[in-house]
């Protein structure tokens, strides 16, 4: 080290070039809540279960997801599908209840792979937060797509660009 | 005579009060601007939410400290506890005291200078008070008995002592040239024979790398290096005490910033104009050679950020090598050269 570098002085000016270059650069930021950053096509989000064209449930209960799940994170319970509730639900066995543990879930998508029926598919939001860890156990409601005969603004949003409708 | 002394007393209450107001709002706006610098120089925006541009930003903070709960350590001596914060703000606001702000106004048919105090040994009064300042640190420090604390107080206490030497060295040249302590001689010189950069520019590096380290700034920030002592000597302060710490540090920034435009970049002076031969009125050239003031100060604070954010704290041995074996050596040097050429000019 000569004695000029010894005092630091020059290097230290070459250093604070480089940071005022950086003050006039274009900001790296989004501002999130109201910017969101575009996904790629095949992010994995939170699930959605789907219904058809005339707001009926596809899901037949069949478990075939909740067999491919890695993570266990999806628990049902399966009915029969009663007379006056064609309009509800397309097969005759529907999935009367149908959980999914976010927790545990690691959005690899075996469940969409595996539903026969195109059902479930996971959509382009991601997790929220929650206050509490029964907040992040999924009910139906909570997955259910909007009836598209009765919202179909809604249904169309929660739909995305993801879905075989 | 009483009627005039109970004027001058009110006249110098409000400056004061002035001055103090205008320097907790410059540190306030200080961290505000801190936080954007910072995030622009990588390539971030910066806060932005509390209202526009986040200008409320530091109101937030604020009432953020006053309502955090107040903790004085049992094991902590509660009387050195309190005064630790409080001389650190005492000495950070009495520096500006002898600080020429601008030219007179004239109100009410007479001149009212806009000096709290032009007394004779301006710039000694400064060194005085910012080596005080020490004590802020120190106390604090040791009040908290705790180890992190303790040993940052004498780092830093060791710190400022050593960096006042070749501060006052650095200033030595240039109080050759003016011949006077006084603060209002000292700019004055300067808006007669142009600035002190010009004639002392060694001097002037010194004493801003000196300034530096008497604010605690990084890269000689070792009195509160976060990662190896935690906090520093503030870290078992809470609430507004902590606060008060942290004011301190920006109200010493701003006056440094003052200090050093009035020392080398001419106070109030506008460069290359005489703004005498204007022809407005006295108080329009005052309150615009305070903005003028104001605008050189801030951006010194701006460079103090600028550096912050680029360079890595030194090391305990490298500021002292610094300090002790290249800037006092410097400092004399640069003594001894103008003190030779003033004798040789004056021959």
């Amino acid at each position: 080290m000569t004695w000029l570098e010894s005092i630091y002085l020059w290097n230290i000016g070459k250093g604070m070039l480089i940071t005022i270059k950086h003050f006039f650069k274009k900001k790296a930021t989004i501002q999130y809540p109201e910017q969101k950053r575009t996904f790629s096509q095949v992010f994995r989000g939170l699930h959605v279960l789907n219904r058809d064209e005339e707001g009926r449930e596809r899901c037949t209960a069949c478990g075939l997801c909740a067999v491919a799940c890695p993570a266990e994170a999806i628990t049902m319970e399966a009915a029969e599908r009663q007379k006056g509730e064609e309009n509800l639900y397309r097969e005759e066995k529907y999935a009367a209840k149908y959980e999914i543990n976010m927790l545990r879930c690691i959005f690899c998508g075996y469940c969409e792979e595996a539903c026969p029926k195109d059902a479930i598919y996971l959509s382009q939001t991601f997790a929220p937060a929650n206050y509490g860890r029964q907040g992040f156990i999924y009910k139906k409601d909570d997955l259910l797509i909007p009836d598209p005969v009765k919202d179909p603004e809604g249904y169309k949003k929660a739909l995305g660009e993801r879905a075989k409708a | 005579m009483l009627l005039t002394i109970f004027w001058l007393v009110i006249e110098k209450l409000l400056l004061i009060g002035l001055i103090v107001s205008l320097s907790m709002v410059v540190a306030m706006y200080a961290t505000y601007a801190e936080r954007k610098v910072a995030a622009f120089l990588q390539d971030r925006i910066g806060p932005n939410r509390a209202g526009i541009f986040g200008l409320l930003q530091p109101l937030a903070d604020g009432g953020k400290l006053f309502f955090k709960e107040e903790i004085i350590p049992l094991a902590s001596s509660k009387f050195l506890f309190i005064l630790g914060p409080c001389l650190a703000m005492i000495t950070a606001l009495l520096t500006s005291a002898v600080i020429p702000w601008s030219t007179p106004l004239h109100l009410f048919g007479q001149d009212v200078p806009l000096q709290v105090a032009d007394i004779n040994i301006g710039i000694l009064f400064i060194f005085g008070v910012v080596s005080l300042g020490v004590y802020g640190i120190m106390i604090g420090g040791w009040a908290s008995n705790n180890k992190f604390s303790l040993l940052a107080a004498v780092r830093g206490a060791s710190q400022m002592v050593s960096y006042e030497l070749p501060m006052g060295l650095a200033l030595l040249g240039l109080l050759l040239l003016v011949g006077d302590l006084r603060m209002s001689v000292i700019v004055q010189n300067q808006i007669e024979h142009g600035w002190h950069i010009i004639y002392q520019p060694l001097g002037f590096i010194v004493f801003f790398i000196c300034a530096l380290a008497e604010c605690n700034r990084t890269p000689f920030d070792l009195a509160e290096a976060e990662n190896e002592l935690n906090f520093g000597y503030h870290q078992e302060y809470s609430s507004m005490k902590l606060g008060f710490y942290l004011f301190a540090e920006y109200i010493n920034m701003f006056i440094s910033g003052v200090v050093m435009s009035c020392l080398f970049f001419g106070g109030y002076d506008i460069p290359f104009v005489n703004e005498a031969s204007w022809g407005i009125s006295q108080n329009a050239l005052a309150i615009i050679g305070f903005l003028v003031m104001l605008t050189k100060a801030f951006f010194f604070v701006f460079v103090f950020m600028w550096i912050r954010w680029t360079i890595p704290r030194f090391r305990y041995d490298q500021l002292m090598n610094l300090g002790w074996k290249k800037l006092v050596p410097l400092a004399l040097f640069n003594m001894i050269v103008t003190a030779a050429v003033i004798l040789w000019l004056k021959k």
